[in-house]
Formats: C-alpha cells, sequence, structure tokens
C-alpha cells in the first residue's frame, strides 16, 4: 500500500485522515482528520458527543477505526490494542487517571514495562531511582516509594504524566486533565505542559474551558457531532470564532417543537442547597412547559435532578408540587408525588437490562396492575403493550430482554415505564445521549407531544441544538449554580455556551 | 407522532415450551436417575417408611433454603442461619427449663430467628455493610452465646408436646416436617412467583441501582428478606429441637453450607438475579435422595460429603460443558 500523505501530515508526528468510526445505529466518526506536531500543543475542542472521547480512545488504540487510516511519522500503521499504541509512544491521561491506589508511584509509574534483574524479577532498585530521575524532571516534589492512594488529584495527575513520560512518549494526550484541580494546580500543569513541549513531545489537549486554550495551545481543531469542522493556529482566531465552529450556523435539524399553552406551576424549587455539588438552585416549572438545563458536564445539574428524585439529599431547601410542599426522601417518594426521572445512564440507572421489557415497563405501575399484591400477567403485558405501542418501540416481543434492544429502543422503554404511572413532572437527563438519529426524533417528538398534553417536563441536556430546539426556557448552570435563565426567543447557541463557560464573565 | 401501530407479541414461546428446556428439568432427570440407582441399589429403599424418614434429612435445611433463595435472588447472603438455629435452640432450651409450654417455646424460637434477622437485616440495610461480612460476623456472634450458656451442658427436658413438631405425624407417613416442607415451598413459590414483592425481589438483585431509580424501597425489600431468614431459621430451630429433643451449643453445625448448596443446585444464580422456588424443592430432594441412598449402603459421612460437593460441582458445571462442546 502506498502511503498518500497529506500536506501536513508530512511533519506530523500522529495523525488521523479520513476516520470513520461506527457504533450500532450510530456514526460516532464520520470521516475525521487530526494532526499532532512534535513540540506543538494541539486543543482539541467540540461540544459533548461532538466525538473527542472516540477520537482518544482510536489515538490509543482502544478502539479500531471502520475506516480511513492512522499515520505515525506519516506512514499508515494499525493499534491492534492499546499496547500497540503505546509501543508507538502514545499514551494519554484520563480526566479520571486511571491508576492504582493500592500500589506505590513507582510501581505506577513502571506498571507493564518495571526494569527487570535477575531471574526476571522486578529490579525495584532501578525502578525507585528511575522514577526519581522521571519526577525531578518534571519537578514532582513526590517520593517514588509512597503509595498512591496517599497523594492528591493534582499528584496524581503528576504520576500519570511521570508515567507517560517513562514509556518515551512522544504523543500525549490529556483528556480535560484540569477538570478536577484547584487554581494553583492548574498553573502547575501549565508549566508541566511547557515543559512537555520544550522537550518536543507532540501534545492533545482536550479542554472545555477557553481562557486554558488559549494559555496553552498552539494549534487547535474543532469537532461537531462526529465531523471535523476546521483546524487552524490558535493566534490566528478569537474565541467567539472558536465558539462559532463548535455550534454551528445552522440548527440543521428539525425539532417537532409546539408552542403549547404553558398552565399553572407545577414544580417549584427553593433554595435547594448540597454540601459539595450545588448551592442556591430555585426555579418554577409550570404544566405543559418543557424547561432546559443546560451546562458543561460538572456543573451539577444531573446533581439537582437526583436530588430532587430524592437518589442525595440536600442539605437545604424546599419542593413544591402543585402547591404543596413535599418532603422526597427517596425515588420511591418521588414517583408516589408523581415526579419521574429518566437518567443519563441507562444501562446501569434507567432499565433492569436483564429483565424483560413488560416488567421493566410495569416494575413502577405494578400496584396498578394487581390485586392485593399479587401480580396479574395480562394486565401487565396490556399496560406494557399499550405504551410501548405509543412509543413506537421495535422489538421482538414484550419478553425479550432490553438488554438486547439498542439503545434508543431500551430509552423509550424507560420513558414508557414512567408514562405508564401517569406523573406530572417529568426529568429527562440527556434523553437522547447516544441514541441514533431516527430514535432521537421519537424521543423529541414524544416530548413535545407530552408537554402539549400538559406535562411538566425538565431537560437535561449538554446538546446545544437540542436545548434550543426543544425548550420553552432555558436554565444554564455553571459549577452548581444557576448563572442565567433564557426564554425561548432570547437564546442563541453562542449565549449558552459563553454563559456555561463563563465567557465575558469579570470573576 | 404516526399512528403506525407495529405489532409486538407478548410471548414468542409458551412458558411450557420454555420449562421443558430448564434448569429444573435438568435437575428432576437427576433426581429420578438418582432415585431409580437407589431403588436397585438396595431392597431397603422403595418402603414408604424409610422414604418417610429419609425426608427428615432435608426438610429442616429446605425450609431455610427457601427463604435463602429469595435473599440470594436479591444479591444478598446469610451465612449465620445455622447459628440462628442453635440460638434459638438453646433460647428455647432455657425457657424449656423453666417449665414453658410448647406453644411459648415455639414463640420463644420464631421470635429469636426474627430478632436475629432483624440486627442481620439493620446492619446491611442501614448501616449499608456487604451481608456476607455481617453475617460471617453473625455466624460467630451467634453461635458464641449458644456456647456461653451452654458450654459442655446440654438443654433436655422438652414437655411432652413439644416433641409434635419433630418427630410427630399428620396423616400415615407424612411428618409434620414434611406437610410444614410442601406449605411453605408453596408459600414462598406464591410468594416469589406470583406477587410484586417477588418482582422487586428480581429487580433489586438484577440491578439494585435502576431498582432504586425506577421507585423501588430497594433496603426496605433487603430487610424484610433477612428478616424472613431469620424466621425460618427460627422455624428450622423448633422442628430440629424437637427432632433431637435436645439443645447442644454445636447443633445444626455447618447447616449454612448445605442451605446454599441446596439453593445453588437448585439453579439460584449465586451472584443474584435469577433462580426459582420449584429448582430448589427439586434440590432439596435430590440432596436429600442422595444422602438417604447412600446411609442405606453404609457408606461414611466423609464419603457423602464428598458426593454431595462432587454432584453440586458436576450439575453447575454440565450445562456450561454442554455449550463449549457444542460450539
Amino acid at each position: 500500500m502506498q502511503p498518500q500523505p497529506s500536506a501536513a501530515a508530512v511533519t506530523a508526528v500522529l495523525s488521523l485522515d479520513g476516520v470513520i468510526k461506527d457504533f450500532p445505529g450510530v456514526r460516532a466518526l464520520s470521516s475525521v482528520s487530526l494532526s499532532l506536531y512534535p513540540g506543538q500543543v494541539t486543543a482539541l475542542v467540540g461540544e459533548n458527543g461532538a466525538g473527542k472521547s472516540t477520537v482518544v480512545k482510536i489515538l490509543t488504540g482502544i478502539y479500531q477505526p471502520d475506516g480511513g487510516a492512522i499515520l505515525v511519522d506519516g506512514a499508515p500503521v494499525q493499534f491492534a490494542n492499546a499496547q500497540a499504541a503505546a509501543a508507538h509512544g502514545i499514551t494519554a491521561i484520563h480526566q479520571e487517571t486511571v491508576l492504582f491506589d493500592e500500589l506505590t508511584v513507582a510501581e505506577n509509574i513502571f506498571l507493564g514495562h518495571a526494569p527487570k534483574g535477575r531471574f526476571g524479577l522486578i529490579d525495584t532498585a532501578a525502578m525507585i531511582a528511575k522514577s526519581r530521575a522521571i519526577l525531578t524532571e518534571i519537578e514532582a516534589p513526590i517520593d517514588p516509594t509512597t503509595r498512591l492512594r496517599d497523594l492528591s488529584i493534582a499528584s496524581k495527575h503528576l504520576v500519570a504524566i511521570a508515567r507517560a513520560l517513562s514509556i518515551d512518549a512522544r504523543v500525549v494526550i490529556m483528556d480535560e486533565p484540569t477538570a478536577a484541580l484547584s487554581h494553583k494546580e492548574i498553573n502547575e500543569l501549565y508549566d508541566l505542559v511547557d515543559k512537555l513541549k520544550a522537550q518536543g513531545k507532540a501534545i492533545l489537549f482536550i479542554s472545555h474551558k477557553f481562557d486554558e486554550i488559549f494559555r496553552i495551545a498552539d494549534r487547535f481543531a474543532v469537532f461537531r457531532d462526529g465531523q471535523f469542522v476546521g483546524d487552524g493556529h490558535i493566534a490566528d482566531v478569537t474565541q467567539d470564532d472558536l465558539v462559532q465552529m463548535m455550534v454551528g450556523r445552522s440548527v440543521d435539524q428539525i425539532f417537532p417543537k409546539r408552542i403549547s399553552a404553558i398552565g399553572k406551576e407545577a414544580l417549584k424549587v427553593v433554595g435547594y442547597d448540597h454540601p459539595t455539588e450545588f448551592a442556591d438552585i430555585s426555579f418554577t416549572l409550570h404544566k405543559g412547559e418543557i424547561l432546559g438545563f443546560y451546562g458543561l458536564i460538572g456543573a451539577g445539574r444531573s446533581e439537582v435532578m437526583q436530588a430532587l428524585y430524592g437518589i442525595t439529599k440536600p442539605s437545604k431547601g424546599a419542593v413544591r408540587i402543585d402547591g404543596d410542599v413535599r418532603i422526597i426522601r427517596s425515588p420511591a417518594d418521588a414517583v408516589a408525588h408523581g415526579i419521574v426521572y429518566v437518567p443519563e445512564d441507562r444501562g446501569k440507572q434507567g432499565a433492569i437490562t436483564a429483565l424483560p421489557i413488560f416488567q421493566n415497563v410495569t416494575l413502577p405501575s405494578l400496584h396498578r396492575t394487581s390485586r392485593h399484591g399479587f401480580l396479574r400477567l395480562a394486565e401487565e403485558f396490556a399496560l406494557a403493550r399499550e405504551y410501548t405501542a405509543r412509543l413506537n418501540l421495535r422489538a421482538a416481543s414484550l419478553e425479550t430482554a432490553v438488554g438486547n434492544l439498542s439503545g434508543g429502543n431500551q430509552q423509550k422503554v424507560v420513558i414508557a415505564k414512567w408514562l405508564a404511572t401517569q406523573p406530572k413532572v417529568i426529568i429527562l437527563d440527556e434523553p437522547t445521549k447516544g441514541i441514533d438519529i431516527g430514535s432521537k426524533a421519537a424521543v423529541h417528538e414524544f416530548m413535545a407531544e407530552l408537554a402539549a398534553q400538559g406535562l411538566a417536563v425538565i431537560m437535561v441536556s449538554s446538546e446545544i441544538p437540542e436545548v434550543l430546539g426543544m425548550s420553552d426556557r432555558v436554565i444554564v448552570m455553571r459549577e452548581g449554580r444557576i448563572v442565567d435563565e433564557l426564554k425561548r426567543d432570547e437564546m442563541t447557541p453562542e449565549m449558552l455556551v459563553r454563559r456555561a463557560a463563563g465567557i465575558g464573565d469579570t470573576e | 407522532m404516526s399512528t403506525t401501530e407495529r405489532y409486538i407479541p407478548d410471548r414468542l414461546q409458551s412458558p411450557w415450551a420454555r420449562r421443558l428446556r430448564s434448569w429444573e428439568t435438568l435437575l428432576l432427570a437427576v433426581a429420578v436417575a438418582i432415585f431409580t440407582f437407589n431403588a436397585f441399589a438396595s431392597p431397603y429403599f422403595l418402603n414408604a417408611w424409610n422414604l418417610s424418614d429419609a425426608t427428615f434429612n432435608f426438610t429442616e435445611k429446605a425450609m431455610i433454603a427457601f427463604a435463602m433463595a429469595l435473599l440470594i435472588i436479591a444479591g444478598e447472603i446469610d451465612l449465620s442461619v445455622a447459628s440462628i438455629v442453635a440460638l434459638a435452640s438453646t433460647a428455647m432450651g432455657a425457657a424449656a427449663q423453666l417449665g414453658a409450654s410448647p406453644t411459648s417455646l415455639v414463640l420463644i424460637g420464631l421470635v429469636v430467628g426474627l430478632l436475629c434477622g432483624a440486627f442481620n437485616g439493620v446492619l446491611v440495610t442501614v448501616m449499608g455493610l456487604p451481608s456476607i461480612v455481617v453475617t460471617i460476623g453473625t455466624m460467630s456472634l451467634f453461635r458464641g452465646i449458644s456456647y456461653i450458656v451452654l458450654g459442655d451442658t446440654a438443654y433436655g427436658g422438652y414437655p411432652a408436646g413439644f416433641s409434635f413438631f419433630g418427630q410427630g405425624y399428620v396423616w400415615w407417613v407424612f411428618s409434620f416436617e414434611f406437610v410444614l416442607f410442601c406449605v411453605l415451598a408453596l408459600g414462598f413459590g406464591v410468594l416469589l412467583h406470583l406477587t410484586n414483592f417477588g418482582r422487586a425481589v428480581y429487580a433489586v438483585g438484577n440491578n439494585a441501582t435502576a431498582a432504586l431509580f425506577s421507585g423501588i424501597r430497594v433496603n426496605r425489600v433487603k430487610f424484610i428478606l433477612f428478616l424472613l431468614t431469620g424466621l425460618m431459621a427460627g422455624i428450622a430451630s423448633v422442628c430440629l429441637t424437637s427432632r433431637l429433643g435436645s439443645t447442644r451449643p454445636s447443633i445444626g453445625f455447618g447447616m449454612e453450607l448445605e442451605v446454599v448448596t441446596m439453593v445453588v443446585l437448585g439453579g439460584v444464580n449465586i451472584l443474584g438475579g435469577s433462580g426459582n422456588i420449584p429448582g430448589v424443592v427439586i434440590a432439596a430432594f435430590v440432596m436429600g435422595l442422595v444422602t438417604f441412598g447412600l446411609g442405606l449402603l453404609n457408606v461414611p459421612g466423609i464419603v457423602m460429603s464428598i458426593v454431595i460437593g462432587g454432584l453440586l460441582i458436576g450439575v453447575i458445571a454440565l450445562p456450561r460443558l454442554c455449550s463449549m462442546w457444542r460450539r
């Protein structure tokens, strides 16, 4: 095979050329290209779901592309697994570092490639000495013999970086490395990135924070909906340019939002506080309204919803449903008072995947399909049939285990389950994340229909088109607080991104 | 939304068709095979009274196994059941020394069982501790109390009416224990397979988080199951104490492992989520038949436990081996 490197790939250490990645029902990446150059930091920018994580997994050999090529020094390669990528000097530092708490720093750094002594045993002394050398090189004041569990999150990041250096990495991928760090630790990380740059390493830096992108990146690449939008030198663009590229100029999906009559107050949350996750959350939701919650990952949106649903306990605050003050201590209480929650993590929280469809649908409604606590299968099937049909579910039979369905159909089962309880308020947490376009449209259409029927809907979403297309009103959250509330006719994509990221704020 | 109603059938195969290919069918075949083998191996086997005697090998364990099956399906376990038997028996013995009536003795046995179950349940659900650790602890604790109370001595002198529960016959060869076993099998079968509570047990065992998110009161379900298991250990203690007519602190020693063996042999997934009561009932018969048959052949007890262990591994490994050959 004759490699045909593009002009840019000639000097790139690592590049993707027209890479495609498909998941069942979804094209995660369609023909994306990306190039990393020695001694340069490339920032990868994009909304949630733009395909950034998929790219990282392809670069590190965890996923194999379904099309296109990976080029190292301009020559096409294939990474059969993570070890193969590591052998080419590619290493990733993840948002939540994948290290081992019970091992020492040195053992973590050299896990899998420890220096061997006689009889093939690990040469501990050499390992510690080498670790110390690397840690000194990055000016990390960490003793290689301490156990990892005794270190702060920031120090763990330094260990992860040391590990990256120990395999003589040429390419270092950092996936939101500053998400969990304090201000001071972030500055130390920037210094370290500069140092790695000076050593000629190519760095891919994934971040949602514009200030840090402009602080450390030399180049940028923007993805949107699994597609490559553009790249270039960071010096040539402004924050506004990047925001424009991220959100796109047109909302190309058609949303079935109907202007429904907004009714009386359905839910009122007053002064919700949580010791660590959020503070001072107050909002009102009306019948027939779709209220969007927008923010970056970690802004505390799901945490607020889970407190509202009785999963976690807020330290302060009150909830009124239909004008009555209610105390919600558990999801069972919430369901009894008419609040239901479609969680983001379908497989772990939404559906019981090993159980059949009809049992999932009827689980919270068993008191209605049973007599004196005894199951009545005929009524269960009838209820399941009614609600799965309303959602246009596709399945072999109602006895099919939910785990055998596609993501979109699993989501329909979860929604059917909650509609069967005839709720007053439905909270949808990232309702269309990772599901195919067809199911996505069905979910959107159904949401609009529910609101039109007078149900109060909260939609937590990180997808800007969805937020813009579906919501009557949007609450923007950042760092556990509500920072803005926008009406449907006031919203623009740029405004949402800016408010969520805190661009243009005086801090 | 378009109104193209898509037809999704309720079922693709009838419940009977599925049952035919199930674990219970295999287990039933094993039971029949052992029965036939025993009938040929010993002339004393096919005798109504001998067979009736044989049921005492499993009735008490099976009573506990029914509740344990629900507990294991829900993703928890109680290893303290044999020690609950000992503690309940000790309490009954102490009361008998004070002249308690048979009725009050039974009540004492049941209440001690319930209290022990509640203790386990509180530690697991309120404190959030893993049940395997909690019940290994209470296993030592409960039996330890019996040892402190009794030391090397034993309680005897139970009132005459008390012997019915372990030695009495309801009709012809059908002992009180066997009838109780049948009633409890039915009761637990109904509870697990025909009620909302049983559905919640499966939901919790398959995915406790999703069950919680679906509005199931997960901790309440688990607590009730620990209570039930304690209660069944109390009932088993009444039967066993009545049958033996005396209480030593070592009563029922090692019973918890036989109970768990019975549950797992009955096709209950040790990791939770699946299993059923008919399977456990058949497993009880299989274990009873094997012990009885080997007893008739004068096989020593040590060999018997080897056979039971081999049986467990064999029956569990069989389906896995079959699917490996098919590939």
